[in-house]
């Protein structure tokens, strides 16, 4: 394929004080694929994922994301460039004094100029979308459950049709059922929206089911591969990562 | 732009029927000008045989709402009763045509709207229950904490004096500057503002008269309880909600500790020994900026100061002051601790019951400051 990654990460530096996170560090992704990032607590995913969407600066290195730098000065680009996507925290980060309905409509309100009931009819495709029941919509978040919570974060990530979609565990706390649930969500979504999807996850069953390529972060860089490239790989961490009792398991019943 | 509907949507007639062609990006940016061109839109006669082909082949771009305005515009002609065939759908829009059509006439339901009327006195009787339900639960919190409190007193070495130590820091030593800074200032205004009255009958030297009795009486007390309550009180009520949302007390509760005498008995206590210690230090900081306005503005030396002040008052007019002090202290620490394991589920809560707990903290200082007034004038003190 000739067409350019949506997201290219190379030399990364990302240092806090004297602690060093990231040294060197490069990554490619393309357009829609799903990649997984994985890593020990305290490897830096989290961290490359706020530098990634131009909330944290990295101390050096070269970042693009849909051919824009994400720590832009220029207001006018970076605010276009945010809208181009869609972030998924880890507990959903809504905003605890808005509707279900409100949070969704957020981002429309204030980015497009859709007349009201025109914003409502797609609020509600969005909603649908995602799996929720229409009545969902009038409940505040503090009266919904963890993963009801996920799917209108995924709801509000998605209000703007974004290019890429980046996901904070998107699985983690949730039942099994759930989580297949939401990994059967997020790879429809993607074909039906062409979605580019980074997503950081500690569920070996997603990673699996769902992830076109994986980066494991490990001795502050990063190494990309398939999960069979990476059973076969030579370091120590990653190993023992896909090899652990879990690891096998999955990969014993997924047959790959 | 323009509004021009073939722009968004070209009409071919054919034998088949009319063929729709929609044309260019149907994407949310466009979504605006797009709806505008389809409400302009005029569909054929519902009897024109034999319809209509939507055809998506000349489509450039889709998006989620693109999908949904061709839905509504598929609806709106079905409904018309214009026979609607889909022609060919290019396979990149495919699945996300599909996915749309699927969900699209799910709407949200409205929320339901309510004769204005009713909806008030449904709010006032909720507040009316609400306030009987608070009250009960205070005075059973009030309940267990007497109960805590005697069973320390007859078992005294289950106290924690180090967090009462600990309490007694946060709530009075630290307090020290500000409380020290404000009633030194209160002082100096009410020696200025009294100052200029009293000139006019020449009666200068009752300044410290006034000075005396109400400081000592009611405002070095008061203000420092309001300011405890506003520094303290939210705290309290701050940290045990936080405790609460975090699920600290429930794991205290399982693990065999009671949160009452762990957390809510080591600052009452110290609040009621800290209150009481402040307040006289106020008291002596707002003589302190009384005297020196005394001074400055009226030429009373420190001397004459002290002279009249023991004419003024006596041991008495001090207690009645600061008997008042542990009684405030009291309210204040047992209204922000409860205020506190009020607190469920969310963070925002905490946020709503830490108001709470200010404003009835110092609601009920002044309630019942009035309460003594009215004693003390009973008991002729």
């Amino acid at each position: 394929m000739s067409e350019p990654p949506v997201i290219t990460v190379s030399g990364l530096i990302t240092r806090f004080g004297e602690q060093v996170i990231h040294q060197g560090l490069d990554l490619e992704v393309k357009r829609g694929e799903i990649l997984g990032i994985v890593g020990g607590s305290g490897s830096g995913k989290s961290v490359l994922m706020k530098e990634l969407i131009g909330l944290l600066r990295p101390a050096a290195g070269t970042l693009r994301v849909l051919g824009h730098d994400p720590h832009t000065q220029d207001m006018r680009e970076a605010e276009a460039l945010r809208r181009r996507w869609g972030v998924l925290f880890q507990e959903g980060a809504l905003f605890s004094a808005l509707s279900v309905a409100q949070n969704i409509l957020m981002p429309m309100r204030e980015f497009t100029d859709l007349s009201i009931p025109l914003r409502r009819d797609l609020a509600a495709i969005k909603v649908a979308l995602v799996g929720l029941p229409p009545e969902a919509a009038d409940k505040h978040p503090s009266q919904l459950s963890g993963g009801m919570k996920k799917r209108v974060g995924l709801a509000r990530a998605l209000a703007l049709d974004p290019e890429i979609l980046f996901l904070d565990e998107p699985t983690a706390g949730l039942d099994p059922i759930s989580a297949n649930a939401f990994d059967e969500l997020i790879l429809s979504l993607r074909r039906s929206l062409g979605l580019t999807v980074v997503m950081i996850t500690h569920d070996l069953d997603s990673l699996i089911t769902i992830c076109d390529r994986i980066a494991v972060l490990v001795d502050k860089r990063i190494v990309t591969g398939t999960v069979a490239e990476l059973a076969q790989h030579g370091h120590p961490w990653i190993r023992d990562y896909f090899n652990g009792p879990r690891g096998r398991a999955v990969l014993a019943r997924t047959g790959s | 732009m323009t509004a021009a509907p073939f722009l968004w949507l070209q009409r071919t007639p054919s034998e088949h029927g009319e063929i729709w062609l929609p044309r260019g990006e149907w994407r949310i940016s466009n979504a605006v000008a797009i709806d505008r061109a389809l409400q302009a839109l005029a569909l054929p006669a519902a009897t024109a045989q034999p319809g209509v082909i939507l055809d998506l082949s000349q489509l450039e771009g889709l998006d989620t709402a693109g999908a949904m305005l061709l839905w509504q515009l598929y609806d709106r002609a079905t409904e018309a009763g214009i026979r609607v065939d889909l022609g060919a759908v290019p396979e990149a829009f495919a699945s996300l045509f599909t996915a749309v059509g699927v969900v699209h006439d799910k709407p949200m339901p409205r929320p339901v709207r309510m004769n204005p009327f009713y909806a008030r006195l449904i709010l006032l009787g909720k507040a009316t229950v609400s306030v009987v339900q608070d009250s009960l639960c205070f005075l059973s919190f009030l309940g267990l904490i007497t109960l805590t409190l005697w069973r320390n007193t007859i078992q005294p070495w289950r106290l924690r004096f180090t967090s009462i130590i600990f309490h007694v820091e946060e709530i009075g030593l630290k307090a020290l500057p500000i409380v020290g800074l404000l009633s030194f200032l209160i002082g100096v205004v009410i020696s200025y503002q009294g100052a200029q009255q009293l000139q006019q009958f020449g009666a200068d030297l009752y300044v410290v008269n006034l000075l005396g009795v109400s400081i000592l009486r009611e405002i070095g007390v008061l203000m420092t309880a309001i300011i405890v309550a506003g520094r303290s009180g939210s705290a309290f009520t701050a940290q045990l909600g936080t405790m609460q949302v975090n699920q600290e007390t429930d794991a205290l509760r399982t693990l065999g500790l009671e949160p009452v005498e762990l957390l809510v008995l080591p600052r009452v206590i110290a609040m009621v020994i800290a209150l009481p210690l402040l307040a006289m230090y106020a008291n002596i900081l707002a003589l302190l900026g009384g005297a020196v306005m005394c001074w400055v503005q009226l030429d009373i030396s420190l001397g004459p100061f002290l002279r009249q002040m023991q004419e003024a008052i006596d041991l008495w007019t001090l207690w009645v002051g600061l008997i008042k002090a542990p009684v405030f202290a009291f309210v204040i620490a047992v209204v922000g601790c409860y205020q506190g394991f009020r607190v469920s589920g969310s963070a925002e809560s905490v946020g709503q019951l830490t108001t709470r707990s200010v404003v009835h903290g110092i609601f009920l200082v002044i309630l019942l400051d009035a309460v003594f007034s009215v004693l003390f004038a009973w008991l002729d003190i």
